[in-house]
């Protein structure tokens, strides 16, 4: 298993071969089709991420030591957006996922080819997967 | 003569590029372009005679007031008005339903009732559910038909000798639909109502002639006609505007004042606290003059080819949908394509220079009607062309075929 470095400098070195946005959003929304769907049972409204114009649901679960997302959105592009966020910190432990910089967002040109108000669903989408890997993070202290 | 290249050229920010494209700027509904007539009477302003108004003796003081209150006659002739004084400088449209609806909290009593309709910005319903809360007045709703007009019918139903007030676009900025206001403003005075209508979306395409529409309160921003932000209109009829209480307590609006009481000034100072947005209301004056200079008739020809040459184009892509279709409407195109989220168009159009806008258009409401998350909408100006709307097609096309 690859960990969150090496997957986001296999991101950076991926995107880095298309020179225009164009291509960029192609590859995008390839991603979006290969994204670990969400279980419909969860598309419930407290799974939804504030802050999108598109709906974004996003799940998660502790598998042993790992956090496993899951997410769908009615958006493509967005979807293409959380299918990268799920690449990176899906199948991760609680540690590493708090741990983790997100640097490699602006390293891929994620956000300057997205508009404000993704932009900002983007931060939320992160936010919102950190705050569920800080929760395993107590849950699991507490039981040691 | 509509010169639209010369027209263009008017508009320094229409030279400009995004994202390595020409701009194509189809958000007109949001806010209108400025052309270099209205920031140069901004610069002028700032260069020549900055004073605040109303109460210097000195020489730029009365050069700045002159220029103000010559901006209010402007407005007051083109919008047809009998007294500069039933025109009120306003923050906007927002700042003049406010206002009115403030001004009604002290006439309204439990039971009275108030008539918004269905089509509205679902901003402007706020201040009439405020107004409703304070008073114990009832909320009525003139529903919509599936072609995104008002149901006139039902709008007969509900007016009552209980009706105080009526509050109604005269254009939906979400459909572009333009509403029947003469009849609803007719039907409301025969049962003793009083009528505002919220003419945001309209004064870019139509002169209304006040005076001829018989309307109690029209309110309106200059940012939508080519003037700058943060500056608007209300009209009053004059007896209206004497029973309304002042709204914000400050300088300007008083006339008198001791510690056990204060005389309000006359009209329109008696709603025009504090210090006004001065260069605002001489760059709405200047806005006004541009467009007339164009002239209302040639605008309209121009926007209504624009509109059936886009209807057209883009009905003939498979899939697409239009939302808002009654038989009078502005240069507004409310779509959607099958399985695609408007979100997505939009991206991809910016991408193109195609500056749209996506989402519910402040009228959650009328998007629940059609059960839809949102549309992307292109709202075409004067300065727009075929050439454009062309580009919008090609780019929809281009957007379905990346994301289906
Ligand atoms: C119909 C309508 N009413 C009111 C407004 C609000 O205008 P402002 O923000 O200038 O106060 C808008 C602006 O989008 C509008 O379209």
């Amino acid at each position: 298993m690859s960990s969150i470095k090496e997957i986001q400098e296999e991101l950076i070195d991926e995107f880095s071969i298309f020179d225009d946005w164009m291509e960029r959003y192609e590859h995008m929304i390839a991603l979006g089709k290969t994204m670990p769907l969400i279980d419909p049972k969860y598309k419930t409204d407290d799974k939804l991420i504030k802050g999108c114009q598109s709906k974004v649901w996003l799940h998660s679960e502790l598998k042993g030591d790992k956090v496993i997302f899951t997410a769908d959105s009615d958006a493509i592009i967005t979807k293409g957006i959380v299918a990268i966020l799920i690449r990176v910190f899906s199948n991760q432990t609680p540690e590493a996922i708090v741990a983790a910089d997100t640097q490699f967002i602006d390293e891929i040109g994620l956000k300057e080819h997205l508009s404000p108000t993704r932009a900002n669903g983007l931060v939320s989408m992160v936010k919102q997967m950190k705050l569920y890997a800080v929760a395993y993070q107590a849950q699991r202290k507490q039981q040691a | 003569m509509f010169d639209i290249t010369s027209i263009r050229a008017d508009f320094p920010i229409l030279q400009r590029e995004v994202n390595g494209k020409p701009l194509v700027y189809l958000d007109n509904a949001a806010t209108s372009q400025k052309p270099q007539q209205v920031i140069d009477a901004i610069v002028d302003y700032y260069s020549r005679y900055n004073a605040n108004i109303h109460r210097g003796v000195h020489t730029l003081s009365q050069e700045a007031t002159d220029a103000y209150e010559i901006a209010r006659k402007t407005i007051q002739e083109h919008f047809n008005i009998a007294h500069p004084y039933e025109v009120i400088f306003t923050a906007g449209t927002t700042h003049g339903i406010n206002l009115v609806a403030n001004g009604f909290a002290s006439f309204l009593k439990k039971g009275d009732e108030v008539i918004v309709s269905a089509l509205e910005h679902h901003s402007n319903i706020v201040p009439w559910q405020m107004l409703c809360e304070k008073t114990g007045a009832v909320l009525k709703v003139i529903p919509m038909t599936q072609e995104g007009t008002l149901a006139m019918d039902a709008y007969s139903g509900l007016l009552s000798e209980k009706t105080k007030l009526v509050f109604v676009n005269h254009i939906s900025n979400a459909l572009g639909t333009i509403n029947p206001i003469e009849k609803i403003i007719e039907l409301a005075h025969q049962v003793g109502a009083a009528v505002l209508v919220d003419g945001a979306q309209a004064c870019s395409h139509i002169k209304p002639d006040l005076t001829a529409l018989d309307v109690d309160f029209y309110v309106t921003s200059a940012h939508k006609m080519c003037g700058p932000t943060g500056v608007g209109m209300l009209y009053g009829k004059e007896e209206w505007l004497k029973k309304l209480p002042p709204y914000q307590g400050g300088g300007e609006m008083i006339s008198e004042v001791t510690f056990e009481k204060t005389t309000y000034a006359d009209l329109p100072h008696k709603f025009e606290a504090g210090t006004p947005n001065i260069c605002g209301g001489i760059a709405f004056g200047a806005a006004i003059e541009y467009l007339n200079h164009l002239g209302f008739d040639a605008i309209a020809a121009h926007e209504h080819t624009l509109l059936e040459y886009a209807t057209n184009e883009l009905l003939a892509i498979d899939g697409l949908k239009i939302y808002g279709t009654g038989r009078e409407k502005t240069s507004v195109i409310s779509f959607n394509v099958e399985n695609i989220h408007p979100y997505d168009i939009g991206t991809i159009l910016d991408k193109l220079g195609i500056a749209v806008r996506t989402g519910h258009h402040c009228a959650q409401p009328i998007m629940e009607f059609y059960k839809i998350p949102g549309t992307v909408r292109a709202s075409f100006a004067f300065y727009n062309t075929k050439e454009e709307v062309d580009q919008l097609v090609a780019g929809v096309k281009r957007a379905q075929q990346m994301l289906s």
